[in-house]
């Protein structure tokens, strides 16, 4: 065996998989990820728990799958991370442990993400639950928003005894591991609900259909509700539109709506009665995950689709897998170009897109390249579709109805990144709501923090 | 699951329920929307609030059948439950805002159209409540399907009640009436207009020409009705807005009507496909256009 070379992953055939919402990875069985955990070398000082936003005891469970014994792996993984499952599926490892793995160096990294994965897809197979709480603290924490951030919230301090309950704004828990990532990276039954099923079966209540700021307010969750801390993790929201003529027009969606419409309401699935536009030809603008996701989505419910991206395919932000994934599907990208105008027809449905070629200037704030407008340069797209995905920003339901709560001039909420906590005694948060959007696993060690914060805090 | 304790035909097609959802009853204001859920495959249906009881934790809702989900609502019998009900969403009418002193000293226009009695009722009855009577226009197609008649009367200062056809009332548009009432001499100070696009819009071209400030409450398509979305943006004063966040209540005359009605248009098609496959159930065979 070359020690140097990953074993890798099966996955569903591009062609075949361009036409079904089914799991693009199929993930390792024992044998392989038996024959990957060999690779590890085991570390004394580790530098893939570095990288690891919630500080998994990588070599620690690794060791365990290499003998076989996946449910002590599972019970190490589970004592620093709610979301195995979901993790093993879409944390970017590659920048994160697998980036600090030592195997890296001369060779292909240790595939950490897909031995996670494999060590929580087994414990799920056999029905096994991690470990709840010895006794109960008597004290009661709310927890805003079933996201990435309030799971791992929830469930961290559901194990250190205390009496969690999570408010939902959808009917369904979950935040954006449901309504935005879609059904072929991240399957919702048996990956998403299983999962949310454990951090309940830690003794955490989740309770759907309350927007928090507008059905009850964090003063009275306090006040009235007998909640000694309160955890904010309701996420990033709010769409950004590009604010060019005609993006009202009919045919043009953020990509949370598309998304929300096939992922939340099961849009892509013919028995579900929410519609989604089956679209012709679509332009994607953006460049980050959740457009990859989008453009699949799309690919998938029989469009021919197109990355519409100013800068290079080199600050694509998205994750190299799902660049490579996508294209792999046959979706088209078109870089350095910019959108100026969305056209329509007289009945006001989509029939294009004005764009320009963009060339790369000099840096940035940010450090990239900035892209500039190549003269006489326009042409139109002829689309039916434009979906927009360029970020989004911080609700302020919440910040608009929490006295004292401080936020920033982007909306986000003020949180000490060591603890979460907030400029409001006994309020933490942590995830988009702070940060603006990023990733599951960022939201997760946020939740992570907050949880230790509020556990200190209620210790006096 | 959110129990219906009391559900009503007012008149064919259009119906009152009495749903018990706690949350809501205790802190929804005039002028705010809830979203249901009939069943786990159901889609989410935004409905202005039409009443609540705070002491027995229900809100009222009112609506009309038009396509597949309101449909599946319909069926819904006293007993059973909506398996979601979240609100209430949006903000509170100006209205309530306002410091009821002042308010008395306004003079005050309702034009409801349709279905659109239902949300203006709770503004007539706190307003009615809180010592300000305001004058009601109510419009409908036909006598049969005008609804809230007599719970308007009773929160009213005066009700004009107008028919298309003539059958009830007094005869034609909403818009009529309005002219008619100014020409014997009313005058109002702001006017609250709440019925289907058209009408509202026509509401405030006459507004407009009049110089009575206007406000609308507009129902454009949503899917989660906290922001996320972004489905029910329209163009107000030449912004975008959300109407689930920053309305549903926008200045009537600068909202750009023509395209939110064309925004309305969006997945009509399909909503008229899936009402079919409703109806035809398992002897669909083809006639939606899909099959």
């Amino acid at each position: 065996m070359d020690v140097l070379t990953k074993i890798p992953v099966r996955e569903q055939d591009a062609k075949k998989r361009a036409a079904n919402f089914e799991e693009v990875c199929l993930g390792y069985n024992q044998e392989e990820a038996q024959a990957e955990a060999i690779r590890c070398i085991n570390c004394k000082n580790a530098q893939c728990i570095k990288g690891c936003p919630v500080a998994i005891d990588i070599p620690g469970f690794i060791a365990n799958v290499k003998e076989g014994n996946i449910e002590e792996a599972y019970q190490i993984i589970s004592r620093s991370s709610a979301l195995p499952a979901v993790c093993g599926r879409v944390c970017p490892q590659e920048t994160q442990c697998e980036g600090k793995c030592i195997r890296g160096i001369k060779g292909d990294p240790v595939s950490i993400g897909k031995l996670e994965r494999f060590v929580a897809d087994w414990a799920r197979e056999q029905g096994i639950k991690p470990h709840g709480a010895a006794e109960m603290k008597g004290k009661k924490v709310a927890v805003i928003g079933s996201g990435p951030a309030g799971l791992t919230c929830a469930g961290d301090l559901a194990k250190m005894g205390y009496e969690v309950t999570i408010f939902e704004a959808l009917h369904e828990p979950g935040g954006v591991l449901v309504y935005g990532i879609p059904e072929f990276r991240l399957p919702k039954k048996a990956v998403v609900m299983e999962e949310i099923e454990n951090v309940k079966s830690l003794g955490v209540k989740i309770e759907t259909n309350v927007v928090v700021g507008k059905s009850v307010t964090i003063d009275q969750l306090i006040q009235e509700e007998g909640f000694e801390a309160v955890f904010i993790g309701s996420g990033a929201g709010l769409p950004k539109f590009m604010g060019i003529p005609g993006e009202n027009s009919n045919g043009v969606f953020s990509a949370n709506e598309y998304l929300t419409r096939s992922n939340l309401m099961k849009a892509f699935d013919g028995n579900s009665n929410t519609p989604i536009m089956h679209s012709r030809k679509v332009a994607v603008v953006g460049g980050g995950n959740v457009a990859m996701d989008a453009a699949r989505t799309a690919l998938r419910l029989g469009a021919e689709v197109h990355i519409v991206y100013r800068r290079s395919e080199e600050e694509l932000p998205a994750r190299v897998e799902e660049v490579h994934h996508a294209k792999e599907e046959g979706i088209i990208f078109d870089l350095l170009t910019n959108p100026t105008e969305i056209l329509a027809d007289e009945k006001g449905w989509v029939t294009g897109m004005k764009c320009i070629r963009m060339e790369l200037g000099e840096p940035d704030a940010s450090g990239r390249r900035r892209p500039v407008e190549i003269p006489d340069s326009e042409f139109t797209m002829e689309l039916d579709t434009v979906i927009m995905s360029l970020g989004t920003s911080p609700n302020p339901l919440i910040s608009s109805t929490t006295e004292g709560l401080e936020t920033n001039k982007w909306k986000c909420i003020v949180a000490e990144e060591a603890n979460g906590q907030t400029s409001k005694a006994g309020v933490y948060a942590g995830g988009d709501a702070v940060t603006g959007a990023a990733t599951v696993i960022l939201a997760m060690g946020a939740g992570k923090a907050a949880a230790k914060g509020i556990d200190e805090y209620l210790r006096g | 699951m959110y129990k219906i304790v009391k559900k009503e035909e007012l008149t064919t097609n259009i119906y009152l329920m009495d749903v018990e959802a706690d949350r809501t009853a205790k802190t929804c204001q005039p002028g705010q929307f809830v979203i249901v859920r009939t069943d786990s495959e159901g889609e989410r249906i935004p409905l202005t609030i039409c009443d609540y009881d705070r002491e027995k934790g229900t809100v009222t809702i009112v609506f009309q059948c038009v396509g597949a989900a309101t449909h599946m609502m319909a069926e819904l019998k006293e007993g059973d439950a909506f398996q979601d009900f979240v609100g209430p969403l949006g903000c509170p009418s100006e209205l309530v805002k306002e410091v009821p002193e002042e308010l008395r000293k306004k003079k005050i226009l309702f034009v409801a159209g349709g279905v659109g009695a239902a949300p203006v009722y709770p503004q007539v009855k706190w307003l009615h409540e809180n010592g300000v009577d305001a004058d009601v226009i109510v419009g409908s197609k036909t006598k049969d399907l005008l609804i809230l008649e007599k719970e308007m009367e009773a929160v009213a200062g005066n009700l004009y009640i107008t028919t298309d056809d003539g059958s009830y009332g007094r005869s034609g548009m909403v818009t009529q009436t309005l002219k008619d009432l100014v020409a014997e001499g009313k005058q109002y100070d702001v006017c609250i207009a709440i019925g289907p696009m058209i009408m509202m819009k026509f509401v405030c071209l006459l507004t407009k020409e009049l110089g009575i400030p206007t406000v609308v409450s507009l129902n454009p398509i949503m899917v989660d009705g906290t922001g996320m979305c972004g489905a029910c943006r329209v163009t107000v004063g030449g912004k975008v807005k959300f109407a689930c966040v920053d309305g549903p209540e926008f200045d009537g005359h600068e909202v750009n009507f023509d395209e939110a009605m064309r925004r309305q248009t969006l997945y009509k098609t399909q909503e008229g496909r899936a009402m079919l496959k409703l109806q035809e159930g398992n002897t669909h065979h083809g006639g939606c256009g899909n099959c």
